[in-house]
């Protein structure tokens, strides 16, 4: 489990927080109403899951609240088996 | 009543004097937008009332009156004057949307500076290419954003201070880095402001083209007759009116009626400094009791998209009027909005280069769902034909075209004079938009004349994500175009063909987006890339991006004789 979170961390640490962004980030952190990751940005993210998990995030799932945090992102991944 | 009264009436009766009056302005006066917007409204009376209230995504809320507002700018302005910084200098505004955003840009307009807002997702790239252009000499930012600055700094000689608003002395700071904390220096009660006059530059907006780089729209302090009627009559503000405008100042809606329009009618404003979650923008309309709300397409379609029930859980009885701005309003989003709100959305159609709202539906005028409404009193506009353009019959589509010499017209594209005259044709100003007018007088919207591709609201050119892509390792060629998109009206599609020795994959296909989103920002971004063989080009090896269109949307690919090679 944890491994699954924390590579999902890390690539939103990699992709989306600048280098001199010193704000922590944690499972929990609002990653869409936070600001980190825009709507556009979203497309990458739900790409790099799919990539990722080799899955199919259908739009109706792949939603502003869905992704808001790297928890809510992983139950999602749980209804598709990735766990 | 609404503050325009009768369209029709206003239609007969109305000049730019009229605002001018209502602004105490004659021609030849000194006009200064920081001034009118902080100075004057404190002297109107307004001093205690607020001028912002701000809630940033952790739920922070900060307030300020018209006369902290007024104290606050004359502070920046006093400052960026010590630090040397000169009337006519350019200066960058580039982070969210906080406080200092706003507070700045019209501290910089109060010391006769240039006030050029970017927007903060902007990557490297976008930011060399518009700061290199206007010959930036000051970047005012924020310290998440400082990474993407000293990217490039090196590589902007004219580029003296950059002014980091938040700098906590955690890391030091470089050359040519400032801190600077407007609420924790001494506050500067009275500042001699810049006496600006008519033509006096103002503002800068880069927008894209078709081709070549961002061209810097250059708006004079003049700008403000119009800001400040239109605010008035298409915005409906009046006194007690708790206003919010979701745009970014970034982009051209949030400077002229995110800050100006706004303030230079004294109306209290909101901003959310957050991403988009439609609870959170309900909840913050509840909050607020907000009762103007200008927004966006893409925003009023991703709140539809999260349906009717949530809506139930908020009280949003504050709402009173509603606008929306960037692209074409569609006729459901404005059937939906009546139906949960009570209130339709009225759409406005104007552009960077034009400053201030064109055609509009106005309170109290039939709204026809789907149309771009009608002309503001005082602008002339029409519909030409594409290549003679003159203006042609009812119904027939073509070129909007608008008569010269409304106050926030762009007066130049920043060193690009050449690019800036071929605008105008016949004495007329061509926005490059194609709409129709029916026999009531309302327009009609129908596309972009150009490959301009628009996404969310935002202009993005395919030249510069061409550009961009070839710098990848593996991209030999790409061609880029707008893809129809059920939110954002188009999101950016790549065709690329791939180097000797690259293949294509998921992972390369990610590689690309991120490679893209961090260069030049997320919105130019490709949401979707098609890697092809080649691609269709001219016989002097032009790509063909409208073929690469009509492949994707499947309408007819016109006259290829030209094409090189086989599709």
């Amino acid at each position: 489990m944890s491994d699954i979170k924390n590579a999902i961390l890390e690539y939103i640490k990699n992709e989306y927080l600048e280098d001199e962004d010193e704000d922590e980030i944690d499972f929990d952190t609002p990653l869409i109403s936070g600001g980190i990751v825009d709507s556009f940005s979203m497309v990458s993210l739900k790409v790099f899951l799919e990539t990722s998990y080799k899955i199919q995030l259908p739009d109706s799932k792949a939603t502003p609240d869905a992704f808001d945090s790297v928890n809510n992102i992983y139950k999602l991944l749980k209804e598709f088996n990735i766990q | 009543m609404a503050n325009i009264g009768s369209y029709e009436s206003k239609l007969n009766d109305f000049t730019w004097e009229v605002a001018e009056k209502e602004l105490d302005y004659k021609s030849g006066d000194i006009i200064n937008i920081g001034e009118y917007c902080t100075d004057r409204i404190c002297r109107m009376g307004n001093k205690d009332k607020p001028a912002l209230i701000w809630k940033g995504h952790s739920g922070e809320v900060k307030k300020y009156s018209f006369d902290q507002m007024r104290v606050l700018t004359n502070t920046i302005a006093h400052y960026l004057v010590e630090l040397g910084l000169q009337n006519g200098d350019r200066i960058c505004l580039f982070m969210d949307k906080v406080p200092e955003l706003y507070f700045d840009f019209l501290g910089i307009l109060k010391m006769g500076g240039v006030a050029q807002p970017l927007f903060s997702a902007f990557g490297p790239e976008s930011l060399i290419t518009r700061l290199g252009d206007a010959e930036t000499a000051a970047i005012i930012t924020q310290k998440k954003h400082l990474s993407k600055v000293r990217k490039i700094v090196n590589d902007l000689p004219s580029l003296k201070h950059i002014i980091v608003i938040d700098h906590d002395g955690r890391k030091p700071l470089r050359d040519r880095e400032t801190a600077f904390f407007m609420e924790k220096v001494e506050p500067i009660e009275n500042f001699d402001i810049f006496p600006s006059k008519a033509e006096t530059p103002s503002v800068l907006h880069y927008t894209s083209g078709t081709t070549g780089q961002p061209k810097g729209a250059q708006h004079v302090h003049y700008s403000l007759i119009s800001q400040y009627i239109s605010a008035k009559y298409v915005l409906d503000l009046k006194d007690d009116d708790i206003y919010w405008c979701t745009a970014d100042p970034g982009w051209v809606t949030g400077t002229s009626y995110g800050i100006i329009g706004a303030w230079a009618n004294g109306v209290t404003q909101c901003v959310l400094d957050a991403g988009f979650k439609a609870q959170n923008w309900y909840e913050f309309i509840q909050e607020q009791k907000i009762s103007v709300w200008y927004s966006a397409p893409t925003a009023i379609r991703a709140l539809m998209k999260e349906g009717d029930q949530i809506i139930k859980d908020y009280d949003l009885s504050s709402l009173r009027h509603l606008c929306s701005v960037g692209e074409p309003l569609n006729a459901e989003a404005v059937i939906w909005s009546e139906k949960v709100f009570g209130l339709p959305f009225h759409d406005t159609f104007w552009q960077t280069e034009t400053g201030s709202i064109m055609i509009s539906n106005y309170p109290g005028m039939h709204v026809k769902p789907g149309s771009m409404g009608k002309p503001f009193p005082g602008i002339t506009a029409t519909v030409v034909d594409s290549k003679t353009h003159e203006p042609i019959d009812t119904g027939v589509v073509g070129l909007i075209a608008i008569k010269p010499g409304w106050p926030a017209m762009f007066r130049t594209y920043w060193n690009n004079k050449k690019v800036y005259n071929s605008k105008f044709v016949n004495g007329w100003y061509i926005c490059g938009d194609r709409a129709s007018i029916d026999e009531e007088g309302y327009y009609w919207f129908v596309g972009r004349d150009d490959d301009v591709i628009n996404t969310g609201g935002h202009l993005v050119g395919p030249f510069e994500i061409e550009s961009a892509l070839l710098e990848h390792e593996a991209v030999a060629e790409s061609g880029v175009i707008g893809k129809p998109d059920p939110v954002n009206m188009e999101v950016v599609k790549a065709f690329i063909s791939l180097k000797d020795g690259f293949e294509s994959s998921d992972m390369l296909n990610l590689d690309i987006m991120n490679f893209i989103r961090k260069k030049l920002s997320p919105l130019a971004m490709p949401q979707e890339i098609e890697f092809i063989d080649s691609l269709p080009k001219t016989r002097s090896g032009k790509i063909m991006r409208r073929v690469l269109k009509a492949r994707e949307t499947g309408e007819d690919i016109g006259d290829i004789s030209t094409l090189e090679n086989d599709l």
